[in-house]
């Protein structure tokens, strides 16, 4: 009897690996997608790169300029974030399934969250980009509404997630709904909230290079202009800044998150 | 001596149509030990709740301090919840929180919502929580964390948190069920000496029928809803555990002729 358990499980296994390879298989015929070529292109695109995509003392001149569009999107990206944190907290409170106030309330939270979150942010640029026009405030916009839907969501589960108990406890003392909250809510879940600011952070600093070559601001609108100039050195330059400014805002979120355990 | 608690024909059914509570009476004097026994499932934990309204109940009256609280909603309810002291088996602590300031959670009935959000308490509290936290033996643990304590010792915080709000009753939901037999001991000793001493009314939820027996003035045994023994411990017999349990005595590990012995020696 054991022997055909084991046996249609690893049929099954087969089964599901054939399915994968065959979508793959298909959706590269269909696109007429040559998977040899397109590994063949590596080396090239790696040999244009170290030849081209350096910078050089040259380009160093424009190093404050990218510094200060640097800056300024460091700041719209953390100020998005933070701002859609606290808005996210309170549709989080009234969506998750220990504090929801009612059903109503809560469906509608996770819909509005579910609408801000599913649709992308370079969708949300654009759209943003017709009534806002050029400016950083597009930006963040744009960041905000991605940033809300997504902390909500990850608010809710850390709710959810931090359980009824201490929440019933405090009930049952006579508490009222605002200070259960603030008693038994917010100190269970408080790190892990922290946690998920810090990263949407950093997700939005990344996020914010590709909503800056969209919307025309930020560090991405000057990327987009060396790089349409063709000035390679330059453009690698901006690269570099955000790949280092990435990196210290890591180090520090990660020193953060040390510190607040 | 006057009655503190009284349920009159209470019932309780759920929204799926499983029938929690059907028809239950009895009444509790102030200053009595009631142990509530029966098999999982038998509504010994709703039972507990309808009391203080945690969970509505859906027929029936409860009378607690001689008020009838069954439509108490809002203010009122917070109020009378204030007078009810909850424990639970699995502590219901705020984890991340410091011992003291859990036990200061007690108090949050008493307060606004502006001052209770910030936990803002006065002199006095702070006072009150150090010397319960004292009387339970904690006082080395005060400040400690309290995802760091071991099982008794979060039980203990449970029953500090329930004294601070000054009940007259306590609710206890089967405080013992996660712990190790020494510290079960301990925890039972604190609310019978809480009942002895500070004259506060305990209803205790329990599994353990020689443990109920030897700390309970009062049995009230619950099956399938229903209230199927209400008496003195020594008036319960093996009859009585198999109409509770639905088992012999002896299939369950009871030995009730035991307990008198065990009572005795004690002594």
């Amino acid at each position: 009897m054991s022997q055909t358990y084991f046996l249609t499980k690893r049929l099954r296994s087969l089964v599901v690996l054939g399915v994968i390879v065959l979508v793959c298989f298909g959706s590269s015929v269909l696109t007429q997608f040559n998977l040899s070529q397109g590994i063949a292109a590596i080396p090239k695109a790696i040999v244009w790169g170290f030849s081209n995509f350096y910078p050089t003392a040259d380009s160093l001149a424009y190093l404050s300029d990218i510094w200060a569009k640097m800056q300024e999107t460091l700041l719209v990206s953390i100020a998005a974030a933070v701002v859609a944190a606290i808005f996210a907290f309170i549709f989080a409170i009234l969506g998750s399934r220990i504090t929801k106030v009612s059903n109503f309330l809560a469906v509608l939270s996770r819909a509005f969250a579910n609408l801000s979150r599913n649709i992308d942010v370079s969708v949300w640029s654009i759209v943003l980009l017709l009534t806002f026009g050029q400016t950083s405030l597009t930006g963040f916009f744009a960041l905000f509404i991605a940033s809300f839907g997504f902390l909500t969501r990850a608010f809710m589960e850390t709710i959810d997630e931090s359980g009824t108990d201490p929440v019933e406890a405090l009930k049952s003392a006579g508490a009222g709904y605002v200070p259960t909250i603030f008693q038994a809510v917010v100190p269970s879940s408080i790190s892990q909230i922290m946690s998920w600011i810090l990263f949407m952070i950093e997700t939005n600093i990344r996020a914010a290079t590709l909503v800056g070559i969209l919307t025309g601001s930020g560090i991405g609108y000057i990327f987009d202009l060396y790089y349409k100039r063709m000035d390679y050195h330059a453009a690698s330059l901006v690269v570099v800044v955000i790949v280092i400014s990435i990196l210290l805002i890591e180090q520090l979120s990660n020193y953060v998150r040390r510190a607040m355990l | 001596m006057t009655t503190l608690l009284e349920m009159k024909h209470v019932s309780k059914k759920y929204g799926n149509g499983t029938v929690a509570l059907s028809d239950v009476n009895f009444s509790v004097n102030e200053g009595e030990f009631v142990s509530v026994i029966g098999p999982s499932g038998a509504g010994k934990s709703t039972l507990l709740r309808c009391i203080n309204k945690m969970i509505q109940a859906t027929d029936g009256e409860v009378i607690f301090d001689s008020v009838n609280i069954s439509g108490f909603k809002g203010r009122s309810l917070r109020k009378l919840r204030t007078k009810i002291g909850m424990i639970f088996q699995n502590y219901n602590l705020v984890e991340r929180l410091s011992v003291i300031e859990n036990v200061l959670h007690g108090r949050l009935g008493y307060k606004s919502m502006l001052s209770g959000s910030l936990g803002l308490f006065t002199n006095d509290e702070k006072q009150q929580a150090y010397h319960l936290l004292e009387m339970l033996g904690l006082k080395e643990q005060i400040y400690q964390r309290c995802d760091q304590l071991s099982g008794g010792q979060k039980q203990r915080v449970g029953i500090a948190r329930a004294l601070i709000q000054n009940p007259k009753l306590m609710l206890c939901d089967e405080p013992i069920a996660s712990l190790d037999p020494s510290s079960a001991k301990t925890i039972m000793d604190h609310l019978k000496n809480i009942s002895d001493s500070l004259k506060i009314t305990v209803l205790i939820n329990l599994h353990q029928v020689d443990i109920a027996m030897n700390y309970a003035d009062r049995i009230i045994g619950v099956s399938k809803g229903q209230i199927v023994f209400n008496g003195a411990p020594s008036q319960l017999t093996s009859g009585d555990i198999k109409t509770i349990y639905g088992s012999d005595a002896s299939n369950l590990m009871i030995n009730i002729e035991n307990h008198d012995r065990v009572k005795v020696a004690e002594k």
